[in-house]
């Protein structure tokens, strides 16, 4: 709870909302209190006072009577007519919503069917009818106002309830024995009330101001009450001569429903989790870059990598992914990076390119060279003008990394016309030819498929021709094939291997498969917690393993024709990169650890072609 | 294409029967005598009694609905009492000018919505975006009326640009400048509220559409980033906006309700607030009925090009 | 006896209606199968996405009603889908770890339901069962007062396990238990799992896409295509000596380090569509073997060799 309170009030508009909003409630709960007049007593020779006059300081109306009196009054029942309707209609909504959206089926049918319908009108017709029927007054307008937003309630819960009911941790309540009504009161409804809270707390202001909308069409309040849509409709007729009476009470709701409004916003922000900690922050087309220290020389390598520093800067915290990675690729070569979740290698990979999603991610030092330039802080120009064309990368998801709603011709086309100014039948040609390339059938036909039309494979197949489109000279593979079925990665596994023989491209391939380093890659660069741990030729390294973690890891991995078996387990787990051990990152876990390897940094030492971070190899090289 | 219009068309119609029962059973609410409100509480017995017997009222409701219905289903809304004309013609004439009004408005608030809210998340934490952000929530807190009453006041009275009110100038006028001179004010208060959610909700979209795999992937294979912005991520964006969109229509045809009012336009709206405080109860009856019915045809017309857009909606 | 019995069990998903027309037949997400499980056996279920071992899942512990055929636990038929009556006698350990426990609920409170929900336990003796549970999967009682949020998958996945075990089940369904974990900490997972079954006397149903995971963990396996089985045999034999050819492509695709980089499958072909399935054979379309009868005929699980079956028309010489 403190936290929540922490949250919202280090939003400075939603501070700012809530003060306004807690001087507005503490005056009208007070103005029962309060030295006013009387708000009905009406006195016509006082009438249309102007504002500071003696004993009126906002002034009178049309039939004399105090207006700040009437303000506040006024004020009282707008408030509470409006959250009054607000807690009827989240309350009977949510629970229409939480009950179709849990039991799904015909249930779920009938409910958003009569839910559909209501919606169906614009919601003031709807609201009209309900007065219209019942007679105008406030109590009907509150009624009205109320129904109207049930719909609303019931079909946004019902969204949330429906993917809260997928989740396994329903289906786990059920396997512990619970009852339907269990489950909707103890499983559900606390998830869902930060939902319920946040879409009353963002449409509060709204039906506040839609009782004053009715009050001003003289639907709602009747006088002599008034509140402040009936006082503004009454002004109306007086606007052109006396503007203060109309003026006053059309501020209060103003400042009340923007107050309202910015509360609710930092209701919503503190409450949903995606919003925390600047989640939605829109990437940047480059990563940030805030190098500091020397920038290394260049070197003869196609790609080279050189001592790079990224890391994600999110609050007061520091996430060192990467933390001072060399690696280098010379044409036709295959390197293969392997790592553990939250090793860095994805981030790695990603900032060669300048493709770390920024806001959060910093590259805070090092260079990458293409060719002997660096790629590091060049400007956008030039480095979008590499980026496709000269290196280009394979993602992991091919469901998520192309776009849903172009077909994959347009985008094969685009890679290319981005690069080139070709003619667009020309592209589509070429299009054409990149997916006989990687062994589509019927390319004429599937280039005009959406994404969501072809299976996992044939769409990772669509990747690779994207990549492939310009020619570059480096391809990144990050993880293409985690995301396939076992057969279906066989297929592109060999494919990228033809393709990378017949082509002299350099790869550079991330995965935490050990089956698929051995079986594509030359050299291999194990990572861990962000840096490098050992790396040489694959055969070598995965024969005789020099770091104690990468033969642990090894051993760990089951393969297929060992036989039924005990797995040689690493205890612990790996270090959060924000509160790295010094010395060795692997210690805790490593039995083979000393006191020297808890201190100081260890260098990545051996003799070419290998190199290995640790003090206590296992083998010497 | 054509089969899913048909489809959409088809699975309008228990929607439309569902309107006009809801609009049935919300009348059939009134308390006491409609002919007695009718006539009023100084009619004889015998006056009640006929204009019952005229009016059907006598007859079971399940019957009275079907009579209804099936006299609106042959254009016959039935006769307002206080203005003794047909209840259809009316309400066609008045549907005219809130038509124009709200269809101005409509178009004005998707194109600026959608317009500072891609410049509101390309340009996230820049001056623009808190520029956006700051006219947007004046602009969603504001009541219409009262926005409405303010312009009038200023542009209106103290400038003098504008005319106060009507949808033409009494003398002369009625031609197209005419009707725009008095359009502008209520086409831009109306639209106000309007064009703040769609710019609110067109920037989350686009800053969640940015986040997105494929934008990288766009990024990774050098698309210029005008064209990751304005391609890219706004039509994925637009996927989220249309439907927000269609609810805003509605927003704004309610808006209209006050607006009208404020600016004295010969509306619908207008019409049914008028008839309800005479308790003219068929005008309001045939009013919503109608007025509802074409938003659901909006409505359709809202699928249909969504569908148009995201292949994966199945046709 | 075997711990769990299954006959004939199938489930169709029927499609919605379209306006016009009949309704189409629905997508046969688990065809009708046979199989059972010795009391204290591992049994693997291997497939790709999409051969419905997560629906057979769902089916064993009473999350999805069957369309048709019977589930025997120990000789008792459970044949209506009811969650809790099947609780206490098979339960089920979730794919992904962290989405299988409530956010908005403590560890203690996640453990506690199926003691008081199914066996109504007083307090104290729940606290103790608790202590003896966490005791067993290496967790430390002092997570049970915290949310889920604050564990790691592996830690997660422990909780996962020891909620499973608290319903003092015969039979625990796992359903890619590692998956979603590295792999040093799957490894761990893994033997923790291996432990349990000793210590308590279990019975495992181990789902998983991984052939490598199934083969180190299994007595037997069921290898899974299209919604049917496809091949039935002892673990440390049936992908070695493979008798159908889809069970030799999986073998072969996995990689395995020394094994030079090959395409097992020439033809590039796509996965037989569900909404429209091919008559006889499935795998007819990938097959290299497929003659016409593999095209018309529906091959059956017949016998071949010692303990090993397989449903093919040209089943592979060993």
């Amino acid at each position: 709870m403190s936290a929540f309170l922490n949250l919202l009030f280090r939003n400075r508009l939603a501070a700012m909302g809530a003060v306004v909003l807690a001087v507005i409630v503490a005056l009208v709960l007070l103005t029962p209190l309060l030295p006013l007049q009387d708000p009905d007593i009406t006195a016509t020779a006082d009438r249309f006072k102007r504002p500071l006059t003696d004993g009126h300081i906002l002034g009178t109306d049309h039939l004399g009577r105090d207006l700040l009196s009437r303000l506040l009054h006024g004020t009282r029942l707008s408030l509470a007519v409006g959250v009054a309707a607000a807690l009827i209609a989240a309350t009977i909504g949510s629970a229409i919503g939480i009950v179709a959206g849990y039991f799904g089926g015909r249930i779920d049918n009938v409910i958003m069917r009569g839910v559909d319908m209501l919606m169906a009108f614009p919601y003031i017709l709807l609201a009209l009818a309900i007065v219209a029927a019942l007679g105008p007054g406030l109590m009907n307008a509150l009624i009205a106002v109320a129904a109207v937003n049930v719909p609303f309630f019931a079909r946004n819960i019902r969204g949330v309830t429906v993917g809260l009911a997928g989740r396994e941790f329903i289906d786990a309540a059920r396997l512990a024995g619970m009852g339907h009504t269990r489950i909707l009161l103890t499983e559900l409804l606390p998830n869902v009330l930060p939902v319920i809270i946040i879409a009353m707390s963002t449409t509060v202001g709204w039906m506040i101001l839609e009782t004053a909308g009715l009050s001003f069409l003289g639907l709602g309040s009747q006088p002599p009450q008034a509140d402040l849509g009936s006082m503004l409709g009454e002004a109306r007729s007086a606007l052109i001569s006396h503007p203060h009476t109309s003026v006053v009470p059309g501020i209060m709701i103003f400042l009340i429903v923007m107050s309202i409004n910015l509360l609710g916003d930092g209701v919503r922000d503190a409450l949903d989790p995606r919003l925390r900690s600047g989640a939605l922050s829109r990437p940047r087309a480059t990563t940030l870059v805030a190098r500091k220290g020397d920038i290394p020389a260049p070197t003869d390598d196609l790609l080279a990598i050189q001592d790079l520093h990224t890391q994600f800067h999110v609050g007061e915290r520091i996430y060192r992914a990467v933390g001072g990675v060399s690696l280098a690729v010379k044409p036709g070569e295959c390197l293969g990076v392997i790592g553990e979740s939250g090793s860095g290698k994805s981030v790695t990979a990603l900032s060669v390119m300048g493709l770390v999603a920024s806001p959060p991610g910093v590259i805070t030092g090092g260079a990458v060279r293409f060719q002997g330039e660096d790629l590091i802080g060049a400007p956008y120009a030039a480095l979008r003008a590499k980026r496709g064309d000269k290196v280009a990368y394979i993602f992991q998801d091919p469901l998520s990394t192309l776009h849903p709603l172009y077909r994959v011709g347009h985008q094969l086309a685009e890679a290319i016309r981005s690069h080139h100014r070709v003619p667009m039948a020309e592209a589509r040609a070429r299009a054409i030819q990149l997916l006989h390339d990687v062994r589509i059938p019927n390319a004429e036909a599937r280039i005009d498929d959406f994404p969501h039309e072809m299976s996992g494979g044939m769409r990772q197949r669509v990747g690779i021709a994207m990549a492939l489109a310009n020619e570059p000279d480096v391809i990144i593979a990050d993880e293409p094939t985690t995301a396939l079925d076992v057969t279906v990665q066989a297929q592109i596994l060999s494919l990228l291997d033809d393709l990378r023989r017949a082509r002299g491209l350099a790869i550079i391939f991330i995965t935490h498969d050990f089956g698929v380093v051995a079986q594509l890659c030359d050299r291999v660069a194990v990572m861990y917690a962000g840096r490098i741990v050992e790396n040489g030729p694959t055969d070598a390294v995965l024969a005789a393993p020099a770091h104690p973690y990468t033969k642990r890891l090894i051993a760990c991995v089951p393969e297929l024709g060992g036989g039924r078996r005990e797995l040689a387990a690493i205890p612990g787990l790996p270090p959060m990169v924000d509160d790295l051990p010094p010395g060795c990152a692997f210690a805790p876990r490593c039995d083979k650890a000393q006191e020297a390897c808890r201190t100081g940094d260890i260098p990545l030492s051996g003799t070419p072609p290998r190199a290995v971070r640790c003090l206590y190899p296992e083998e010497l090289v | 294409m054509g089969g899913y219009i048909l489809k959409r068309l088809v699975s309008a119609i228990p929607v439309l029967f569902g309107i006009t029962i809801i609009v049935f059973l919300i009348m059939s609410l009134i308390p006491g005598d409609p002919a007695t409100a009718i006539l009023g509480s100084y009619a004889t017995p015998e006056n009640v009694e006929k204009l019952n017997r005229d009016l059907g009222l006598d007859k079971p409701m399940v019957q009275r609905y079907f009579i209804w219905l099936g006299n609106m289903l042959q254009g016959d809304f039935g006769r307002s009492f206080s203005l003794n004309r047909p209840v259809l013609d009316e309400v066609l004439e008045r549907f005219n000018a809130t038509l124009i009004l709200a269809g101005t408005a409509f178009v004005l608030c998707s194109v600026l919505g959608i317009l500072a809210g891609v410049v509101s998340a390309a340009r996230q934490y820049g001056l623009a975006d808190k520029l956006i952000t700051f006219v947007v929530l004046i602009g969603i807190s504001v009541p219409s009326f009262f926005l409405g009453m303010m312009m009038i006041l200023a542009f209106a009275v103290n400038l003098r640009w504008l005319p106060v009110s009507g949808m033409y100038a009494i003398y002369g006028g009625g031609d197209l400048p005419d009707l725009l001179r008095h359009l502008v004010m209520p086409a831009l208060a109306l639209a106000a509220v309007a064009t703040g959610v769609v710019a609110r909700l067109s920037r989350s979209a686009m800053l969640e559409v940015l986040r997105q795999d494929y934008i990288r992937t766009a990024r990774a294979k050098g698309v210029p980033e005008r064209r990751v912005i304005l391609g890219h991520a706004l039509r994925a964006a637009m996927v989220s906006i249309i439907p927000v969109l269609g609810i805003q229509a509605g927003f704004v045809l309610s808006g209209a309700v006050y607006i009208e009012i404020v600016f004295q336009w010969p509306g619908v709206g207008r019409m049914l607030v008028d008839a309800i405080l005479k308790r003219d109860l068929l005008l309001v009856q045939g009013g919503v009925v109608f007025v509802a019915a074409c938003y659901v045809m909006f409505n359709i017309a809202v699928d249909v090009a969504q569908s148009l857009l995201d292949p994966r909606i199945k046709t | 006896m075997p711990a769990l019995k299954v006959d004939n069990l199938a489930k169709t998903f029927p499609l919605k209606k379209p306006l016009f027309g009949a309704a189409p037949p629905g997508v046969r997400a688990v065809r009708p199968m046979s199989f059972q499980v010795e009391t204290g056996e591992t049994l693997g279920v291997v497939g790709e996405s999409g051969c419905g071992k997560s629906t057979l899942a769902r089916m064993l512990v009473g999350l999805l009603e069957p369309t048709q055929g019977t589930i025997e636990i120990e000789g008792r038929a459970l044949d209506n889908a009811d969650p809790a009556a099947f609780g206490k006698l098979i339960q089920y350990v979730f794919q992904d770890p962290l989405s299988s426990l409530n956010p908005r609920k403590t560890i203690r409170q996640v453990m506690e339901a199926p003691l008081k929900r199914l066996y109504h336990m007083p307090k104290p003796e729940r606290d103790v069962r608790i202590a003896e549970i966490f005791a067993s999967v290496n967790l430390r009682e002092a997570f049970l007062d915290r949310y889920p949020h604050e564990f790691s998958g592996g830690q997660a996945q422990r909780i996962g396990i020891a909620r499973a075990l608290a319903a003092n089940p015969r039979i625990i369904i796992l359903d890619e238990p590692v998956s979603a974990l590295d792999v040093s900490v799957q490894a761990q997972v893994l033997n923790l799992l291996a432990d349990l079954k000793r210590d308590f006397g279990l019975t495992y149903l181990f789902i998983t896409h991984d052939l490598a995971v199934v083969e180190a963990v299994s007595d037997r396996i069921i290898v899974l295509y299209f919604g049917a089985v496809v091949e039935i045999g002892r673990a440390e034999s049936i992908f070695a000596n493979p008798r159908h050819p889809y069970t030799k492509l999986l073998a072969d695709s996995a990689p395995v380090v020394g094994r030079p980089l090959t395409a097992p499958e020439q033809k590039d072909t796509e996965l037989p569509d569900p909404l429209n399935p091919p008559p006889g054979c499935a795998f007819a379309g990938r097959c290299p073997r497929a003659t016409d009868i593999c095209r018309r005929e529906e091959p059956a699980l017949t016998p071949m060799g010692d303990d090993q079956l397989a449903a093919c028309h040209h089943p592979l010489e060993t």
